[in-house]
């Protein structure tokens, strides 16, 4: 049977599809919402340590799956090889409802004025596509709210003095400190810094039919037992169901963005959870499939009106991928700091994001989620034995006396850091894989080694009586989970994909709303501002849709 | 197992094998009687003897008694079938390594002796042709890794056997405050 034509289908179901799809399907237009993979719950894989979405060494557990999908990645010296997704290399995203919102650490943070004029701040960098965005902080500011509001946020914003205005306070009271960022927080304030408890997309207190959230060990990577933390399956995503003009469509893998005899944009065709073709129909297609995953499908969809893929007219899809570094430093106390009240991470400063001298951008610090023992087994001083009989009464004598300090460095977005398909390897459905290549900027090594000596210093005050530190740049591309800037947002259709409404510039019924647009990442994880890119772009559309505009 | 039910075992194995080319299969099929998923019997015995090595028994249980052998077994049947040729080539290379050195199985060496052997390994200063290409270094660097998460990660992969490393970090599962499950 066919697929009825809807008014607009959606591409992902993570931070910006989710969010899309609610704010288009209750405005009363009709959507289909694609995802890869299916719902998941914290039954399917619990705390496990080695089958989680941060430590994969024996899979995602929220997929995807090593069976079925590649990638390839280009090293340095031009050489390539296959990643599967349970390897770092292969800058994994979730594939399930929700993506990355639902195993997420949850940090909601808003980027800075700054962030949004980088080239203005900064000026030129050589060897660097550095530019400012299209909008401004201003532009975002009242989807930012939205998305605080809508979704759920805790945080004190009062208290850090760098934070970009606000018309509107963080729906919920702040998260309190374990025994760990207590330490932390008292030193911050002898060294004149401005610590604050760390916004959150996660319940404080009970908010919005969710319970508060009851301290567990084990947080990021994994799903939530109560549903304290928020993401767009358990908020934006059910809102849309109920409307009814809603459907999603799960475990289903859109291959192309189909183009009519006119060179107009039609739909696109996927794969069932059977691997059947099939096609669905649209007025208007959003992409939200990540920056990996966009910059893949567009350059994909090739045809004779676009036989460089869409929207890569001038070859800027799937250009300037960023990520982010994040340098890091440990710190060993004499006495137990560790007071098994989790899930860590909630205390940090914003001293070290812009107007450093001689440093671009930066980011924030902060105290890293609790390590868990199989992760601790690899953290040593230097020097220090790796196994054997130290190694075991090490873990046994210091696993809770071992504090970490880490942040994400703005990554300096440079042209030939990218993802292309790659010409020989396909995944299970027979679609080119996506091909990574180039790395990072040099800029940022002097960014990250000033952080990680911030970091140093800072645990040092705390009470640290050993501290060592690492840059956290990887020699190749370096996207992750906060992967960007692949369909960068701009004005100028020559170097940019997209409008500064995620608009294709080359079609008029082709929108992004996902990282993909980030012109620049921001020296903060990036989910709270796709989310509000996500409502910005969805009321834009609904709102030209119900004045009549069919995007023709 | 009777001898005919053995051989025509053996028959069918060798036939699966052949037709697949697994190498999971001819494993099985060299060593019928092995209690293993992925390992013969000799294997798993030197890899008892590097698990100790790894995580030694002290006033906790070590990398053996816990199970180390038991989770990389497993997982190279499942999510680690990558690994498969690498450890059937590494732990052919050690014994070998060890005979011509010492006329002897890994495991019959001597503590200290044992542990001199891993720590060459890891420094990459085997000499024998056999570990060319740093291959001594990244499959020191492998069994390392995956003993390290069989140790600590959770139990129910095969290893960390009644919860001992978390019993010995004193971290209380289920992650319930209140709640200890090791306390009677």
């Amino acid at each position: 049977m066919e697929n009825r034509k809807v008014n607009a289908v959606i591409v992902g179901a993570g931070a910006g599809g989710g969010v899309v799809a609610k704010e288009l399907s209750v405005a009363g237009m009709s959507v289909v919402l694609f995802e890869q993979g299916d719902w998941i719950s914290y039954d399917d894989h619990t705390n496990d340590e080695l089958l989680s979405q941060r430590t994969t060494v024996l899979g995602n557990s929220c997929g995807p799956d090593d069976k079925r999908y590649r990638r390839v990645n280009v090293h340095p010296d031009g050489s390539s090889h296959i990643v599967l997704p349970s390897e770092g290399d292969y800058n994994n995203n979730a594939a399930c409802v929700g993506s990355g919102t639902v195993t997420y650490g949850a940090l909601a943070w808003r980027f800075m004025k700054e962030d949004f004029r980088m080239k203005s701040v900064y000026g030129h960098v050589a060897g660097s596509t550095i530019e400012d965005w299209p909008i401004s902080y201003e532009d975002l500011e009242p989807f930012y709210e939205k998305a605080e509001w809508e979704l759920g946020v805790a945080g004190e914003d009062d208290k850090n003095p760098f934070a970009p205005p606000r018309k509107r306070p963080q729906p919920m009271p702040p998260f309190t400190h374990n025994k760990e960022a207590s330490l932390l927080k008292d030193a911050a304030h002898r060294l004149g810094l401005h610590p604050f408890s760390i916004p959150m997309l996660r319940n404080s207190v009970p908010y919005n039919g969710r319970p508060a959230c009851y301290r567990m060990r084990t947080c990021i990577g994994f799903a939530c037992p109560v549903n304290a933390k928020s993401g767009t399956h358990n908020t934006v995503i059910p809102v849309a169901l109920q409307t009814g003009n809603c459907e999603l469509r799960t475990q289903c893998i859109v291959s192309e963005i189909i183009v009519n005899e006119l060179g107009a944009i039609t739909g696109v065709t996927y794969f069932d959870k059977d691997k059947r073709k099939k096609t669905q129909l649209a007025d208007i297609v959003i992409l939200s499939a990540a920056a990996i995953e966009t910059a893949r499908l567009l350059l994909n969809s090739k045809s004779k009106f676009f036989p460089k893929g869409i929207g890569n007219e001038n070859d800027w899809v799937g250009r300037n991928l960023q990520g982010h570094d994040y340098p890091q430093a440990f710190g060993l106390f004499k006495d137990e700091i560790y007071d098994d009240f989790g899930p860590g991470s909630s205390i940090a400063v914003c001293d070290f994001n812009h107007h450093n001298p001689g440093i671009i951008g930066g980011g924030y610090l902060k105290n890293a989620f609790i390590r868990l023992p199989y992760g601790i087994s690899k953290v040593r001083p230097p020097g220090e034995k790796l196994w054997g009989k130290e190694h075991k009464q090490f873990q046994r004598m210091n696993f809770k006396r071992i504090a970490e300090v880490h942040g994400p460095y703005q990554q300096i977005p440079n042209f030939e850091q990218r993802i292309e398909v790659d010409p020989a390897v396909k995944d299970f459905w027979g679609i080119p894989v996506a091909r990574l290549s180039g790395k990072t900027h040099e800029e940022d090594i002097k960014g990250c080694k000033f952080m990680a000596e911030k970091a140093e210093m800072w645990l040092k005050e705390a009470g640290a009586v050993l501290t060592w530190s690492s840059l956290g740049i990887s020699n190749g591309v370096n996207a992750g989970q906060h992967q960007a800037g692949t369909c960068r947002m701009g004005n100028d259709p020559k170097t940019s994909v997209t409008d500064k409404w995620g608009r294709v510039h080359s079609t008029p019924n082709l929108f992004v709303a996902d990282g993909s647009l980030h012109v620049t990442n921001g020296g903060f994880n990036p989910a709270l501002t796709i989310m509000a890119l996500g409502f910005r772009i969805g009321e834009y559309i609904a709102t030209e849709w119900n004045k009549g505009n069919r995007f023709k | 197992m009777n001898n005919q039910d053995n051989l025509s075992r053996r028959r069918f194995l060798q036939l699966t094998a052949t037709g697949l080319g697994s190498i999971y299969l001819l494993s099985q099929c060299s060593q019928p009687f092995s209690k293993w998923r992925f390992f013969t019997n000799a294997e798993a015995r030197l890899m008892d003897a590097i698990a100790d090595q790894i995580i030694p028994p002290d006033e906790w249980p070590g990398g053996r008694e816990s199970g180390v052998t038991n989770f990389i077994d497993k997982q190279l049947a499942g999510p680690y079938v990558r690994y498969q040729e690498e450890y059937r080539k590494g732990l052919l290379a050690i014994q070998n390594s060890c005979e011509t050195r010492f006329r002897k199985k890994f495991e019959e060496l001597k503590w200290d002796e044992q542990t001199a052997f891993l720590e060459l390994m890891e420094a990459g200063k085997m000499k024998e042709a056999s570990w060319k290409d740093e291959f001594d270094k990244t499959f020191f660097a492998l069994i390392r890794d995956h003993s390290m998460q069989g140790y600590y990660g959770s139990p129910r992969h095969g290893g960390n056997k009644n919860n001992v490393s978390y019993r010995m970090l004193q971290l209380d599962y289920p992650l319930i405050i209140g709640q200890n499950r090791y306390k009677s």
